[in-house]
């Protein structure tokens, strides 16, 4: 069972009726055991990075977290879930991430609308499994007014063009990021979290 | 490149989708999670429920129906109407909502934008403003269904919106609502060059070049529309095709 971790705000349901369509058995926790019992960790994201950052700590998950990463756990960070990925935060403030994986996250750059809302194209790089049978230039849908920055670029394995390069889907060993929303996606959201399915299996 | 969006847009009465004119005139058209269920299917980029209704006994008929709409689609869902506190806000965005939209509540108590925002973020706040022209010719904002001009002006009220945390602004001209006659293209190009987050546009959608006009003219990220699509006038295919043809991007799969 793949465990979602609810740390507040999100729309949960919806990640929820996603997984059930590509038939991934999920469940809603905030439950430290329960999630090392899990064999698979969703942090879904919409909401303030601090605010997120204070429940996962209050709630005792923050070293669980950075436990189960390190025990080689597969790790799913959507939308902010995958900001709290990363080191610093500068979204009204500075805040410290999980660190889990090497860059920063600040507003959206360049002569653009924040947020980024809507449908925008997916680049492919190179030739990662979480991108099997998704075309090249596919649309996903963001929402985010933040993104990350300063990233180890051999983690890339999606982009989208906003006022410059945004990553979009990241990956480095077990931990997976997406920055837009894959269970809002349509088709190729579900073909994505389907092909994260397969590398859980 | 990030597409321009097509949002059907679901007035719902006590469960069912309805549509008026000038928001009066109110007719019955259809199931809700049925309509969805097709709009998902035809490409639609989201789609937005108004409970125009709004009382507090059909809050919880309005959060069964959006469990049950969530449930069929992949695509974002905002929901609005009658929500007056973060409560009320959490609620719908628990039942499946990924946005919610504020309209009469957020002019009686702005702060309802900012709390809201900061919760659950400015991406998921849309302040939706219906607007009506006055006779020296600016945008007045309207509440209760159009009956009640607040005296705010509809360009200073999205900036202040905006300044307060809204992610997004859907505008209506209540004069072209229903009218398809096309869009009221100069209050939604003002209020696109007045601020700097998504506009979507509503309220008078009739024609296939009446969305070209308000996504290249009229500045908007967005046009939404309800009749046109309901009837199944315009097919959202035969759209997006025209769009692409005109060279406006749109999602295509």
């Amino acid at each position: 069972m793949i465990a979602i971790i609810d740390y507040g705000a999100g729309n949960i349901k919806s990640l929820q009726f996603a997984l059930d369509k590509v038939r991934l058995p999920s469940f809603v926790t905030v439950d430290p055991n329960e999630v090392k019992n899990s064999k698979a960790v969703i942090l879904p994201g919409v909401g303030a990075f601090k605010d997120a950052m204070e429940a996962l700590r209050n709630l005792g998950l923050e070293s669980v977290i950075k436990q189960e990463a390190a025990n080689g756990k597969p790790l799913l960070g959507i939308c902010l879930g995958m900001q709290l990925f990363y080191e610093t935060s500068f979204e009204d403030g500075q805040w410290e991430g999980l660190g889990l994986l090497e860059g920063n996250v600040a507003r959206i750059r360049g002569d653009v609308k924040v947020p980024h809302i809507g449908w925008n194209t997916l680049s492919n790089h190179g030739n990662n499994p979480l991108l099997t049978g998704i075309k090249p230039e596919s649309f996903v849908y963001f929402v985010h007014s933040y993104a990350v920055e300063d990233f180890n670029e051999e983690t890339l394995v999606g982009s989208t063009n906003y006022g410059g390069t945004i990553p979009a889907i990241v990956q480095e060993k077990n931990i997976i990021g997406m920055q837009f929303h894959p269970e809002k996606s349509g088709e190729i959201g579900l073909q994505l979290l389907k092909n994260v399915g397969e590398l859980i299996k | 490149m990030l597409a321009k969006r097509i949002i059907p847009c679901l007035d719902v009465d006590k469960g069912r989708v309805v549509k008026g004119k000038k928001f009066q005139n109110i007719q019955d058209v259809a199931d809700p999670v049925e309509l969805a269920k097709r709009y998902n299917e035809a490409g639609a980029d989201e789609l937005v429920f108004y409970d125009i209704t709004a009382s507090n006994e059909e809050r919880d008929i309005l959060a069964d129906i959006v469990e049950k709409v969530a449930a069929e689609i992949a695509i974002p869902f905002t929901v609005g109407g009658g929500l007056r506190t973060v409560e009320d806000i959490h609620k719908i965005l628990r039942s499946g909502a990924d946005k919610v939209s504020v309209n009469s509540s957020a002019v009686a108590n702005p702060q309802l934008i900012q709390d809201a925002a900061w919760k659950f973020g400015s991406q998921c706040v849309v302040l939706s403003i219906d607007a009506k022209r006055t006779e020296d010719n600016r945008w007045m904002v309207y509440t209760k269904g159009g009956r009640h001009n607040t005296g705010l002006d509809a360009i200073e009220w999205a900036k202040r919106g905006e300044a307060l945390g809204a992610g997004e602004i859907v505008i209506n001209a209540i004069d072209t609502d229903g009218e398809k006659n096309g869009y009221q293209l100069t209050l939604i190009k003002q209020l696109a060059q007045a601020v700097n987050i998504p506009i979507v546009a509503s309220g008078g959608a009739g024609q296939l070049h009446h969305f070209s006009d308000v996504l290249q003219e009229g500045y908007a990220d967005a046009a939404l529309a309800a009749s046109v699509f309901h009837y199944n006038e315009i097919p959202i295919p035969a759209l997006k095709q025209y769009l692409m043809k005109n060279e406006i991007i749109v999602r295509s799969e």
